[in-house]
């Protein structure tokens, strides 16, 4: 099998996966990293979501070549002890229910804020609609991003 | 207006306490049955045994007090809810106490009985006495060592005072309370003191949540463990007659490829219970070093399948359901007066016949369990609602004593009901007998969704007659796949309303496999019922909510032992409804439905709110008012609340699931719509405050939502809605032209 050098959480890896191993079953099953949860593999619930430079990706549909070169962040680097504000803002406004969705509404969340500080109700609602929560909490989810937001100012 | 339904129980018949070896306090209890004879809590920590006590505190030698509680958590927040009553009444600092999940990895966690949805109303009397008595045994050790009478002590936050001003910490007294008897006559606090219950606590997970820390069954990684992924029966009917692997095997990471399937028909030989809730085909596992190579070598192998059973289709499902509604062939699960003879002189009669599809639970988790198998123990970890039922399957399967099997449960990626039918803990089970290795099984999306367990597709058929402008007959029929309705829901609302009322269930028996979904029964019989009063309203030219009260008025709860809802409190939540959701005096361009339902041991009313937008018809808001009683953690509950009221209209609108050669229509969700961020609705709560003890949360505001919406958009656009999801028809969600408002 071939060895790949990613780069995950600001630390280089190295990887002895096929070549066609998504992205999220490489964070899962060979770097410990589970925090990036499966739920569809088909990058239609965003519950795998994660950061490439910055930019909100689905994992389950990235192969490694896709992130050659590139920056990973998951859950687990977002912050190192859970301070990042959107981390915050999520425990403030208590948004879990089950709670297995929540890494990938984070993730999705906290890379539009860094493109869109200030947004609008309808902006946020755009922005979290390609990720499922199936407890629905999505009203929390939907204030938490507008409290992030507020606490980033 | 008491419950019908308190527990009362000895004290020490459900709690004792023990001195733990390192110093301080445990004490052990049961929250849902009493503790054997001759139980004791253990002196050291790592002998919890959760077969006796289902649940323990320790109050340390410096104070701190931890909750060890193995009890599910599936997202219904009762790992946070249950320690605050027991803080409330221990009264202690909430910020002292520490909430644990049941020790993992220990050879004396075997199980313990699951809570299911009732696990506040039924834990509430054992959670309140047990940190009361707690409570009572630190104040009478303070008491005895300054030699004053315990009467005389008050307590704040863990801290003992006495009348001469002198004070005690718990951890200064807990190793001679451990010596006290336990006593059987505490007192409880009054609500009106409560200082935790009440105010919201946020989830005690939520660190880990939000920084990704492994919680799930799919996050569960064991030394030695493979991986997974079966290829199951692609249709209901279905059994595997041969398969080539020969490409599967050679491709990378692939360990081995077996075939199972002789484990779990010789089981259900044994216990034909459970032949509902798994197939009896063979299947055939890849195992693998990881869960993708598991899935692509899955997807390598080729299969020849053989029609079993009857290869059915929701056609012929539609057809045999119509059949029993036309026929005479019920179970009569309720029957007053005489509705034939009622409707038979009768002014007027309506007839509406209401349909649901099958309906996936598509938990945002898939299944998932570990299993392992050695001489010693079965070792079984993961995801499950009723883990006592499947440990004593797995041992029946497997010919092992029960007490060889040792389950450990995860937080759990949602429940829904699908949980609580652990096939797949019978399915790791039987493959790692068969491979002897540790081994996790991964459904894919696919598997779960597509060769699940589902919401039976369901019609009923409401027929009611009415008499000089009263209702004077009332006749439901049911017809279902699989199972009808069950316990006490024929006698729900409207039952004691009308004196002809009968209450019919049929069942069309389907080799789908189905069982319980949110709300079972009740998350479309409330859509029904609650659409059809609507009808009968405008029929009658009454006030649809005059109509509901008027109803309510002739029910005599206390005369009839099976009516579990109460008047009073359906009116109260009906009011306050139409107040909160400024019903009736709503602009034009907004149309209301209304919806009061009970299930669950709770009453509910909700008001939806639509409003044209861009031509169309738009669910903007609902009004949910609950009586669930004491609400213990506020911030948690109206979670629990909103979560229900937004499922709701999601499946209301979009839930659909077909059937054609065995198949279901969907695998994934690029066919399937959950409903999503800009699909919903504004939702506002109303908790009524009373000082009653709490009923279930988790579910009764998911069943109203969907008539409330329904009852709106028929206000909207003179259409009514007979057939779920409303997307459906969706030439029945446009609003007349004349009535499109610029």
């Amino acid at each position: 099998m071939p060895t790949y050098q990613i780069k995950v959480n600001g630390a280089s890896q190295t990887v002895d996966v096929s070549e066609d191993t998504p992205v999220l079953w490489v964070l899962r099953d060979h770097l410990d990293l589970v925090g990036t949860k499966y739920g569809c593999g088909i990058g239609q619930c965003g519950a795998c979501t994660i950061h490439v430079d910055g930019t909100a990706m689905r994992s389950c549909s990235l192969t490694l070549a896709q992130v050659d070169g590139k920056s990973i962040t998951t859950i687990e680097g977002l912050s190192e002890d859970g301070s990042h504000p959107v981390q915050q803002a999520w425990n403030e406004v208590d948004v879990p229910q089950c709670g297995y969705c929540q890494a990938g509404q984070i993730m999705t969340a906290s890379a539009f804020l860094e493109n869109n500080p200030n947004p609008t109700e309808e902006e946020v609602k755009n922005a979290m609609h390609g990720n499922i929560c199936r407890c629905a909490s999505y009203t929390r989810i939907k204030k938490a991003v507008l409290t992030a937001a507020e606490n980033m100012d | 207006m008491s419950s019908k339904t308190n527990i009362t129980f000895s004290r020490r018949a459900f709690m004792r306490t023990s001195s733990l070896a390192g110093g301080g306090m445990l004490i052990g209890f049961n929250l849902f049955q009493a503790c054997k004879p001759k139980a004791e809590p253990p002196v050291d920590l790592s002998q919890l045994n959760y077969n006796d006590f289902n649940a323990f505190i320790k109050i340390a030698d410096n104070g701190a007090v931890t909750i060890f509680s193995p009890n599910p958590e599936i997202g219904q927040g009762v790992k946070t809810s249950m320690p605050m009553i027991i803080a409330e009444e221990l009264d202690v600092a909430w910020q002292d106490v520490y909430v644990e999940q049941g020790i993992l990895d220990t050879e004396n966690y075997q199980r313990q009985v699951a809570g299911g949805s009732q696990s506040i109303r039924f834990g509430w009397d054992a959670l309140r006495q047990t940190g009361a008595t707690a409570k009572q045994m630190l104040v009478n050790a303070a008491a005895a060592r300054w030699g004053v009478d315990a009467s005389e002590c008050t307590v704040s936050e863990g801290v003992i005072t006495n009348a001469a001003g002198e004070t005690l910490g718990y951890g200064d007294v807990v190793n001679e309370a451990t010596q006290l008897e336990v006593p059987e006559d505490v007192a409880l606090k009054d609500p009106k003191d409560y200082k935790i219950m009440g105010q919201s606590k946020v989830n005690v997970d939520i660190d880990k949540i939000t920084t990704g820390k492994p919680l799930f069954g799919l996050d569960y990684k064991a030394d030695g463990m493979v991986y997974a992924a079966l290829v199951r029966p692609p249709a209901f009917g279905k059994k595997l007659v041969s398969y080539d692997d020969s490409k599967a095997r050679t491709m990378s990471g692939v360990i081995d490829i077996v075939k199972i399937g002789e484990k779990v028909r010789a089981l259900l030989e044994k216990d034909p219970s459970f032949g509902s809730k798994i197939s009896s085909s063979d299947k055939i596992a890849v195992i693998a070093e990881s869960t993708w190579q598991a899935f692509k070598a899955k997807e390598a192998i080729e299969t020849v399948w053989e029609d079993d059973t009857t290869i059915e289709s929701t056609a012929d499902h539609d057809k045999e359901l119509n059949k029993i509604l036309d026929g005479n062939n019920f179970n009569t699960m309720r029957s007053d007066g005489d509705v034939n003879k009622a409707f038979a002189e009768a002014d007027e009669i309506l007839e509406r016949t209401y349909e649901s599809p099958f309906l996936p639970h598509n938990c945002m988790e898939p299944m998932n369990f570990y299993a392992n198998v050695t001489d010693e123990k079965v070792h079984l970890v993961g995801p499950i609602q009723t883990p006592a039922w499947k440990a004593g399957l797995v041992a029946n399967m497997l010919d092992r004593e029960e007490k060889d099997i040792l389950l450990e449960m995860t937080r759990m990626g949602g429940g829904f009901g699908r949980r609580l039918y652990g096939d797949f803990v019978i399915e790791a089970a039987e493959l790692a007998a068969t491979i002897n290795k540790p081994v996790k099984v991964v459904f894919t999306r696919e598997d779960d969704m597509g060769i699940g367990i589902y919401r039976p597709a369901i019609k009923y058929r409401i027929k009611a007659g009415i008499k000089d402008g009263q209702i004077t007959a009332y006749h439901l029929k049911e017809a279902a796949i699989n199972d009808g309705m069950y316990g006490l829901i024929p006698n729900f609302f409207p039952a004691g309303a009308i004196d002809n009322y009968q209450v019919d269930s049929g069942a069309h028996d389907s080799n789908v496999t189905t069982g319980a979904w949110r709300a079972p029964y009740t998350n479309f019989l409330a859509s029904a019922e609650q659409s059809f009063f609507d009808e009968l309203a405008e029929l009658m030219e009454v006030d649809k909510i005059q109509l509901r009260l008027d109803l309510l008025d002739k029910v005599d709860a206390a005369a009839d032992e099976r009516i579990q809802y109460s008047p009073e409190r359906m009116k109260e939540v009906i009011k306050v409804a139409v107040d909160k959701s400024g019903w009736g005096t709503k602009p034009s361009s907004v149309y209301q439905g209304f919806v009061n339902y009970y299930c669950h041991n709770s009453h509910v009313a909700q008001v939806a709110d639509v409003e044209i937008v861009d031509g169309d018809p738009v669910v903007k808001k609902i009004t949910c008012v609950v009586d669930c009683g004491i609400v213990v953690n506020p911030s948690g509950a109206e979670n629990q609340a909103e979560g229900g009221v937004i499922d709701g209209v999601g499946h209301t609108m979009y839930g659909d699931f077909a059937f054609e050669g065995g198949q279901g229509h969907a695998q994934n969700f690029d066919r399937y719509r959950l409903i999503r961020m800009k699909e919903v609705p504004e939702v506002e709560t109303h908790f009524i405050q009373n000082e009653l003890s709490p009923t279930g949360l988790g579910e009764p505001t998911l069943p109203p939502a969907g008539g409330a919406i329904a009852n709106a958009f028929s206000a909207a656009t003179g259409n009514r809605y007979y057939q779920q999801p409303l997307m459906k028809n969706p030439e029945l969600l446009k609003v007349p032209e004349k009535e499109v408002i610029g």
